[in-house]
């Protein structure tokens, strides 16, 4: 779509965002695909930032392929690889680049990824890249030093409204709020009565919320996801509804359910907008779209 | 207290392998309370290498000592004497033990039979956790006496990451989140609100690498 993401995040309509991952390699045909099939029909798309700790393609070289495709790029920036020098660098690199949208991340453990005996960084967390965007756009680094040109920035950030304990995890976004976040893409919601609870409290707040909708494959994938990822909880009629159809059919109803989210999200405006993430399927959000009624 | 692991027993008789005279040297300190290095472990391991090396039909003399404390220079000065005469010195003590021995015999070999681990404690008999980092800017005032550096997986400084999980840590399920912990330690002091402050970027400066400190008393000496 055109213009920019944070026109769109204050023009008060109903904001989607999905997500690439690119690939471990030099071959960016598919990913590029991927991109033309999505980018004319969400406001912005994220680049993981080596997404599960497992060594890609840069999601700074990843943005730059969105943007030289008309796209517009979210940069997931973490600090599990980078110390404040190179986040720094790669920030003011990414606003030369026309970049200007970043989603701040501590980053998962290394441990989590295909290169485990690597050194952990995590020199700067989450709170603390927010904060160095905001130093970077008042012309000066960390150091103190004065900057040749400022950046601007769009900051985001995350939060996972599925979180047990929750309250830590809003001590958190408050923190976030504080540091500079403008909007915040949540981590998956399946319970939509949850996540209104969570709107209760969040919505006091003045940041936009895009609530993450995550693409059930298979009842499988919903039941493993229970099981091993963090603030994550797909409640069992959503797994009964996914295990009423056969395997073959898994995928479709799971492009159903999380278009029928959508629209219900969008519907009863429970939050600002919603970033979809469809895991290794990215081709199949603009089916997602059209099921959620957002595309014709 | 400074906890260590013995290394296992084929790695250190590999490195001594080209040694006919040999001495193992403990350190009675921490080594000897986490049950690696003190005088009864230097015992065990001297005897289990005789009988090996015997068994190989090697004749190696092996002698044994230990010292109260091997990171420290009066200490080592009662030993010392002693180890001259040896191909190697198989020191039990940890690795700042070992390096001082490595220096006052220069140019004597030095060898760990330990790896060095952690700054630990003892919760229980047999257990050591590992709760400081020596980072520099202790913090532990703002975060209810539990280390965020030491515990939390990543060292983060401002609150639980999105890896936690019902008050678990992402890298292990079976460990506890720092900030989770740290959370409940404040709600029950009734201190929340320091979960509200923004911590700034750690001084890394404060953990200069090699670290040196020097006693006002000493200085200019």
């Amino acid at each position: 779509m055109a213009g920019s993401f944070k026109d769109a995040l204050n023009s008060g309509e109903f904001v989607i965002t999905s997500e690439i991952g690119p690939p471990k390699g030099t071959d960016i045909e598919e990913m590029k695909h991927n991109i033309e099939l999505v980018k004319d029909k969400v406001h912005g798309l994220n680049m993981t930032d080596n997404q599960s700790s497992v060594m890609r393609l840069s999601s700074l070289a990843g943005c730059v392929i969105i943007k030289q495709m008309g796209g517009a790029p979210i940069l997931q920036m973490t600090g599990r690889d980078r110390n404040r020098i190179a986040l720094q660098s790669d920030l003011i690199s990414a606003s030369v680049l026309g970049i200007d949208t970043v989603l701040c991340l501590t980053g998962d453990h290394i441990t989590l990824g295909d290169h485990k005996d690597a050194k952990p960084v995590h020199d700067l967390e989450s709170v603390q890249i927010l904060k160095a965007l905001k130093t970077l756009e008042s012309g000066q680094d960390l150091a103190g030093n004065k900057l040749k040109g400022a950046p601007t920035f769009c900051a985001g950030a995350v939060v996972t409204p599925e979180a047990d304990p929750i309250e830590p995890q809003l001590l958190k976004f408050e923190k976030k709020i504080q540091a500079g976040a403008e909007f915040f893409q949540t981590q998956a919601v399946y319970d939509l009565d949850n996540f209104k609870r969570f709107m209760d409290y969040a919505g006091r707040f003045d940041v936009k919320i895009l609530a993450g909708i995550v693409l059930l494959v298979s009842a499988r994938m919903a039941k493993f996801m229970n099981q091993n990822v963090a603030g994550i909880f797909v409640p069992e009629n959503l797994i009964a509804e996914m295990e009423s159809v056969p395997r073959e059919e898994q995928l479709k109803k799971g492009i159903e359910i999380t278009g029928r989210m959508i629209r219900k999200i969008k519907e009863q405006s429970i939050c600002h907008g919603v970033h979809i993430m469809a895991i290794g399927k990215e081709h199949v959000v603009p089916d997602i779209l059209r099921a959620a009624d957002l595309l014709n | 207290m400074i906890v260590a692991e013995r290394k296992p027993f084929d790695e250190i008789k590999d490195m001594l392998a080209g040694c006919n005279k040999v001495f193992v040297l403990g350190c009675d300190t921490c080594v000897s309370v986490c049950m690696v290095g003190g005088k009864k472990e230097v015992g065990v391991l001297a005897s289990q290498l005789r009988m090996s090396f015997k068994k190989d039909g090697r004749e190696i003399q092996i002698d044994e000592d230990t010292v109260e404390r091997q990171c420290n220079r009066e200490y080592m000065e009662l030993v010392l004497n002693k180890l001259s005469d040896y191909d190697a010195v198989l020191t039990l003590a940890c690795g700042a033990g070992a390096q001082l021995l490595a220096d006052l015999t220069e140019p004597l070999q030095v060898l760990p039979g330990v790896n060095t681990r952690f700054i630990g404690m003892t919760p229980r008999d047999g257990t050591w956790e590992e709760r400081c980092r020596a980072c520099g800017d202790c913090v532990l005032d703002e975060t209810a006496g539990i280390c965020p550096v030491t515990v939390c997986a990543k060292g983060i400084l401002n609150g639980p990451c999105g890896g936690t999980d019902h008050g678990k840590c992402e890298v292990d399920r079976d460990k506890d989140c720092a900030w989770t912990l740290i959370y409940q330690r404040l709600d029950k002091m009734g201190k929340l609100d320091h979960m509200r402050k923004v911590f700034p970027p750690r001084n890394h400066l404060a953990q200069a690498n090699p670290a040196r400190q020097i006693h006002e008393v000493y200085k200019g000496e």
